[in-house]
């Protein structure tokens, strides 16, 4: 299987995720993560989605996707001619002996900590999947208590937009 | 638009628009729309509609039975004439019971306009009573659907699901609309905007695929035609006979496809698939180039698809993209309308073969083999009873093809689709997708209630007809006077064919004890009777068309004929489930022989 990033434009209407995830579901395809915010445009959401497929059904998930009414515009982000990140929140324990080292391994990877008590630390780290399951790694002998993540985010690079492209037909 | 000029005391004086209840503006969009019929039947939801229908005479409204048989007279009503059908329910079951037609019109791409009424607005969500949620529930078998919570949004909502539903790939919208939206004023403000900017279906094909298409099949040795439900939907055939007889390509018609091209026709090869005809099965089957429209290469038409027409390259027509290269990758793939495709294919065809059309003979020798070694046809059953295939055979020589006939699903189904000839499109109706049993009564219902000036058969089983038969009331009561053929093989015949050929003859749970040599529960004569329909009761070869012809003369009540047929009779040519089409079975443990073996 290979991952593929799908960034969909859709108008932000009642059941709309339900319509995205149940899609998905019954043609047995499978969502690694998947994230849902407002757009620059008023009405219109983005969703980004990082599906595990190979090439011949990621093109039967993006044609089955754009039956939906509400789907507007469906591209996929390629790893090189875009930016692509997570976003995690880890809770992570902590003691006089090793605060340090997770404070250090923090400073490494660029992450910042967030929230601090007696016993434990939230470190927030945005970054790429090599990065941000690097940080995990070097945190996971601390004991990691919590961990939060947004689905992956993804936007293409230069200055053309998805949704210029859409409307300007 | 003109307006009468009578003057009505209760118009308003200025340009303002109409203030409607919702109800009212349900009625008025609908009307204007173009909607003359609706089946439906009332509950606690739909209360400020249906008071509202009462007090109007533009839309004829057919009170039904059950929901289910609201939802298949509309797709009956739809495939009988290419229109959209409507059907209405209440909130709740009412709306649950539509799902199975739902689900059908879906696989069949069937133009169907669901309407159900939902729970006040302010309950939403509370588990109130008769609350379900049916846009999620039917979410995955309707093309869209919409909430109206407001009578504002009605209008809109219902103008932009019968949009979608007919336009495109035709399918089924939901609009559920709550009590509250019914019963409150809104100004009524037509036409309405539709906002649908992520709906764009394509019709007009690329010229270059068009023409790549158009090459193949002037380079072709074995090309053959591979006809889908999606030319009869797209009213395209005139133009595909066209096509067929400049290029002289075989045709096959697929059970969804039946009467898109006339049976009579030298080109046609009969329906391809699980029971179709050898040589249509085998036309694709060797065949090195299959042009398909409107179909989708389904399991039941391909057999094992890895080794399906394996020396075949595809060019696929289809207007719902998704469905291309699907199953079988397509070397040539169009997406757009079979109407204006074929046409377009016809003009470029003609253009690349400049009046040299390429030759066939080696390819047509093989196939009028083929047909002449193995035409359609049956043995008269051992136990002495009734051969399904003579009834229903003789149903369609003496009624014609202007009739329509719509089927249920299983032996009858096949037995219907193959021994009546069709010559044209919209005459058979049946459940291909889904395989709905209980389809046919109803459908044939909206049919008679669309084409009120055709004969309209219902060829149902005894099994099928025991689930939907309490339309037979909906039809009597309004002078929907269809006939049933009940092919009564006391059993589940289709399951019973599998147990007989592949479970060891293990009846598990198939025999239901109506036809030969039973218990006969119900007694379907009887049942016509209390249902205020003429029933027959057909033992013998000699009564067949004698019952017909009464059934064909009697047009003020429906007629029920109880056909006791053979319970051993059994669908052949038939291509065992998981296995190449190579493979056909002419009759049991006969498979012929063919060119490559």
């Amino acid at each position: 299987m290979t991952s593929h990033v799908l960034s969909l434009l859709v108008e932000d209407k009642p059941g709309l995720l339900t319509r995205v995830a149940g899609l998905f579901a019954r043609r047995g395809f499978n969502i690694e993560s998947l994230a849902v915010g407002h757009s620059e445009i008023p009405g219109l959401s983005r969703i980004t989605i990082l599906v595990d497929v190979e090439d011949v059904p990621l093109e039967q998930v993006t044609k089955q996707l754009n039956k939906l009414i509400n789907v507007i515009k469906i591209v996929e982000l390629d790893g090189a001619q875009s930016v692509q990140r997570d976003h995690l929140l880890i809770k992570v324990k902590v003691d006089n002996s090793t605060r340090s080292q997770v404070l250090e391994a923090v400073n490494l990877f660029r992450a910042r900590v967030v929230d601090v008590s007696t016993d434990a630390v939230v470190i927030e780290v945005t970054g790429g999947a090599g990065k941000t399951q690097a940080l995990l790694r070097v945190l996971e002998p601390f004991g990691i208590r919590e961990l939060a993540q947004s689905g992956l985010l993804a936007i293409g690079r230069g200055s053309k937009s998805i949704t210029e492209r859409v409307f300007k037909n | 638009m003109t307006t009468e000029t009578t003057p009505v005391p209760s118009a308003p004086a200025s340009a303002e628009p109409e203030m409607l209840t919702g109800s009212g503006a349900i009625i008025r969009t609908l009307e204007l729309l173009g909607v003359t019929d609706v089946f439906g039947i009332p509950g606690g939801a739909v209360i400020p509609l249906y008071d509202e229908l009462m007090t109007q005479n533009k839309i004829r409204h057919i009170l039904v039975r059950h929901e289910q048989g609201a939802g298949h007279a509309a797709e009956g009503y739809a495939s009988a004439t290419g229109r959209v059908g409507v059907a209405i329910a209440t909130s709740g079951p009412g709306a649950t019971n539509l799902v199975t037609a739902i689900a059908d019109a879906y696989m069949d791409s069937v133009p169907l306009l669901a309407i159900t009424g939902q729970v006040f607005s302010t309950s939403m969500g509370t588990d109130a009573f008769q609350e379900a949620d049916i846009i999620g529930i039917t979410m995955p078998i309707t093309k869209h659907s919409f909430l109206a919570r407001r009578a504002e949004e009605i209008p809109a909502a219902i103008a932009s699901a019968y949009h979608i539903a007919s336009t495109g790939r035709p399918g089924p919208v939901l609009v559920d609309i709550t009590k509250d939206a019914q019963q409150n004023l809104a100004p009524f403000i037509w036409p309405p905007q539709l906002d649908l900017p992520g709906y764009r279906p394509i019709v007009k094909a690329h010229g270059k695929q068009v023409q790549a298409a158009a090459q193949l099949l002037l380079n072709a040795k074995k090309p053959v035609l591979y006809v889908g439900g999606g030319v009869i939907r797209a009213h395209a055939s005139p133009e595909l006979l066209a096509l067929a007889e400049a290029t002289g390509a075989p045709v096959v018609t697929t059970l969804m496809a039946r009467g898109a091209f006339p049976d009579s026709h030298p080109q046609h090869l009969g329906m391809p698939g699980m029971h179709g005809t050898v040589p249509a099965v085998l036309a694709l089957q060797e065949s090195d180039l299959i042009i398909s429209f409107g179909a989708r290469f389904d399991d039941r038409v391909t057999g094992k698809i890895s080794e399906f027409a394996p020396n075949a390259k595809i060019v696929h027509v289809d207007v719902d993209p998704a469905e291309i290269s699907k199953i079988r990758v397509a070397d040539v793939p169009i997406v757009g309308d079979a109407k204006d495709v074929i046409a377009d294919l016809t003009l470029a065809w003609a253009d690349a073969a400049q009046g040299a059309a390429p030759d066939t003979t080696e390819w047509w020798t093989y196939l009028h083999g083929l047909k002449a070694e193995f035409p359609l046809g049956f043995t008269e059953p051992t136990d002495g009873l009734l051969a399904p295939q003579y009834v229903i055979q003789r149903i369609g020589e003496l009624t014609g093809p202007e009739a329509v006939y719509a089927a249920g699903v299983g032996q009858h189904q096949m037995w219907a689709a193959q021994y009546i000839k069709y010559e044209r499109p919209n005459s058979w109706l049946n459940s291909g997708g889904a395989g709905t049993m209980g389809y046919s009564v109803p459908a044939a219902m909206g049919a008679k209630v669309a084409e009120p000036d055709r004969v309209v058969w219902s060829i149902d089983g005894d099994g099928c007809f025991q689930m939907t038969n309490q339309e037979l009331a909906t039809c009597t009561i309004n002078k929907i006077p269809i006939k049933v053929a009940i092919i009564n093989n006391s059993s589940l015949g289709m399951v019973r064919q599998w147990q007989s050929l592949f479970y060891d003859g293990r009846h598990s749970f198939t025999d239901l004890n109506t036809g030969h040599g039973t218990a006969m529960v119900p007694d379907f004569v009887k049942m016509a009777d209390a249902y205020g329909a003429l029933g027959i009761r057909v033992t013998s070869k000699d009564q067949v068309d004698d019952a017909i012809k009464l059934a064909l003369a009697t047009n003020d009540r429906p007629v029920v004929i109880d056909f006791i047929v053979s319970p051993g009779a059994m669908v052949w040519p038939m291509v065992p489930q998981g296995v190449s089409n190579s493979f056909v079975q002419y009759a049991k443990d006969h498979a012929p022989t063919w060119g490559e073996e």
